[in-house]
């Protein structure tokens, strides 16, 4: 006699999870993200944008009421974050997923949501690559590619002819290298030095030193945000690099909301491309900040946030006009429309957001804190960082 | 020529961070030979205390700092007499594990209390921006740093090898039994020597906030950093500890002048051959 295989198993297993979950019409989403460790704040901010969704629209997706799981995975973290999403889809019994902060993570499970055909929205996870590795895969946060190659032709256009590129020496960071480097020079820019700053840097006076040597334009800078990017701003202003006259400019990864008051004065005239500002103009940025602030008065609102935010509105939109799988994902591929960061839409191709590139200027805002005021934009930028493109 | 003297400014300036930040840890590693891996704990506090008494006080930095330092020592002594006291005991792997549990507790209070993003501690106006030193310009709060680590080292030369307490501490350390038998109160000594190491984290902790930002994992982050300084300067010596801190930034800070690409190997290159030429670090007495 031939014994089941474990898979055949686990997949019947599956099938009477998801017919009893059926049953009382209650579809259960997964959430993967850092809710302890270092990044622990991206998970308090992923939580804030779901909460704010459920507030506007309620816990129904149409017919269907929507339940959220949501699994700790630390930091970078592939092994347990693939061991977190076996339990989700074999035991909790989800149909969707969300979250992912690292882009190590966001690989380890492009196998199993291919295999369980389970839609994922990446709420915050920024490599091109990751969206090739499934179809499952739907992404609402950014590329770094699509933000720093806006930056380069706002250099251009206002007048900056050369820069010396400083960037944290990681995948991530030669990414927005690259990009910048490679749309700078094709528009006529020169980058005269460029330096990958050792990751465990905590002094980054030396590094600015060498810059100020060479008289650029401008530093091009990208750190990953938090520690590293605030001693690097620190350092900028205390070494005299404005007064030289030399701008800092950057992706907003350097000066993101939650970090932003701690640049106290040293912050103001940085400039950086993003997707996201709080301080975004529009009738549905106001909105979604006053339920956000009647839910949590303290907290602040991010890129992750609004990754959290549109992740969810793409969840519910799935789970109301589809039973999940393939269906679901065609529902929601080539679908605009206006986010709290300004119009979007969901490239068919990439399964990313085409959507405006936003430059900002810090500058003491009304209330007298420090805020990333927009002064150009960029619209419908692609994720410039896909093959396919 | 003017790189050179770049080096040896930013690296002095950065060595001394450094010093500030690790000497308390060589108070209480060096000096009472406990492996204390929750000193960076006590530097979080610190931090995390003067950007409360800051922000949620009102306090302007001057009042907050030393508020900050004293809420640290006070919080050391009950530590001590609870936690510490049987530490003292174990074996090294032991207090490795037990301090690193301390440290683990720390983290999670500060995160719990403040949450995981950075503290920021804004410095009044005196100390913030650059000065002028004619060849180039130095950040205002660097100067500072200069300064109170000149202070700390005199202060502790002169506590250590001058004073009674001094000759009190060190016959305590060497000779425990001895020391109690004439008369000296052994866990009174070490109970002030633990407070004032906690005290010396929490001021480097403020110091050093600039470049090493407070935040709940500043602890976990900076550990290999404190560890490597106390180590190449040998145990129990302060002046080791100053001397590997000016030599280690200013290493540090000529690699990242002359070979960023490199990284941070030559400052661990240079750990590991002080270490493998004298194993007890620059200054170090052995322990036997």
């Amino acid at each position: 006699m031939k014994f089941p295989s474990k898979w055949a198993l686990a997949t019947a297993g599956l099938a009477m999870i998801q017919s009893v979950a059926m049953a009382d019409d209650t579809v259960k989403v997964g959430i993967i993200a850092p809710f302890s460790g270092p990044f622990a704040s991206y998970g308090q901010q992923f939580k804030d944008g779901i909460d704010v969704y459920v507030a506007e629209h309620g816990v129904m997706a149409g017919t269907h009421k929507v339940e959220f799981v949501y699994k700790d995975s630390g930091g970078p973290n592939p092994a347990g974050v693939k061991a977190a999403t076996q339990e989700l889809l074999i035991k909790d019994g989800v149909k969707y997923l969300g979250g992912i902060v690292f882009t190590p993570n966001a690989l380890a499970i492009a196998p199993l949501i291919t295999q369980t055909k389970t839609p994922t929205v990446l709420f915050n996870a920024a490599t091109s690559i990751i969206n090739t590795k499934s179809p499952y895969f739907l992404r609402t946060s950014m590329t770094l590619p699509q933000v720093s190659a806006p930056m380069a032709d706002w250099a251009i256009e206002n007048g900056i002819k050369t820069v010396v590129t400083t960037v944290t020496d990681y995948g991530p960071g030669i990414d927005a290298e690259t990009a910048f480097t490679k749309e700078f020079t094709a528009k006529g820019g020169k980058v005269i030095d460029a330096i990958r700053m050792p990751i465990q840097t905590s002094d980054f006076g030396p590094f600015l030193q060498r810059v100020k040597s060479k008289a650029p334009n401008a530093v091009f800078a990208f750190l990953p945000g938090g520690a590293p990017a605030f001693a690097f701003s620190k350092a900028y202003s205390d070494n005299g690099l404005a007064q030289a006259g030399i701008k800092a400019i950057g992706t907003g990864d350097i000066d993101d909301e939650t970090t932003l008051q701690g640049l106290g004065a040293s912050g103001i005239g940085i400039i950086t491309s993003h997707h996201y500002s709080q301080a975004h103009d529009s009738p549905e940025n106001k909105a979604f900040l006053a339920q956000l602030h009647k839910l949590r008065p303290n907290d602040v609102s991010n890129y992750a946030t609004i990754g959290a935010y549109d992740g969810t509105f793409l969840l519910y939109k799935m789970i109301s006009s589809t039973d999940g799988g393939d269906a679901a994902v065609k529902s929601v591929e080539g679908m605009s429309w206006t986010s709290p960061r300004g119009p979007v839409k969901l490239d068919p191709v990439s399964r990313s957001l085409d959507q405006n590139v936003y430059i900002r200027e810090v500058v003491k805002g009304a209330d007298g804190k420090l805020e990333n005021k927009e002064i150009a934009t960029y619209k419908d930028v692609p994720d410039l960082g896909m093959p396919a493109h | 020529m003017s790189t050179l003297f770049s080096i040896v400014i930013d690296g002095v300036a950065y060595g001394m961070v450094l010093f500030t930040i690790s000497v308390g840890l060589s108070v209480t590693m060096g000096l009472m030979r406990i492996v204390n891996l929750a000193h960076g704990g006590f530097a979080l506090l610190g931090g995390a205390f003067t950007h409360w008494a800051m922000t949620g006080l009102g306090l302007p930095f001057l009042a907050a700092a030393p508020l900050a330092i004293a809420m640290v020592m006070l919080l050391s002594l009950p530590m001590e007499r609870l936690l510490y006291r049987p530490i003292y005991k174990m074996g090294e792997l032991q207090q490795v594990l037990a301090t690193i549990g301390i440290t683990f507790l720390i983290i999670a209070s500060v995160n719990w209390w403040l949450g995981s993003t950075l503290q920021s501690i804004q410095l009044p106006a005196f100390m913030s921006g650059a000065v002028n030193l004619g060849l180039r310009t130095l950040p205002t709060q660097r100067v500072y740093v200069i300064i109170a680590g000149l202070l700390v080292i005199c202060g502790l030369y002169i506590l250590i090898e001058r004073t009674r307490f001094g000759i009190k501490l060190r016959a305590a350390v060497d000779f425990p039994g001895t020391a109690a038998c004439l008369g000296i109160d052994t866990s009174k000594i070490f109970l002030i020597t633990f407070a004032l190491g906690a005290g010396l984290a929490a001021l480097g902790g403020i110091l050093g906030a600039e470049i090493l930002p407070i935040e709940a994992y500043y602890p976990l982050r900076y550990m290999v950093l404190f560890l490597t300084v106390v180590a190449v300067g040998g145990m129990g010596s302060i002046t080791g500890s100053f001397l590997a801190a000016l030599g280690l930034g200013i290493l540090d800070t000529a690699t990242r002048y002359l070979l960023p690409d490199f990284g941070t190997v030559f400052f661990y290159f240079a750990m590991i051959l002080v270490l493998g030429i004298r194993p007890n670090g620059l200054l170090g007495k052995s322990l036997s």
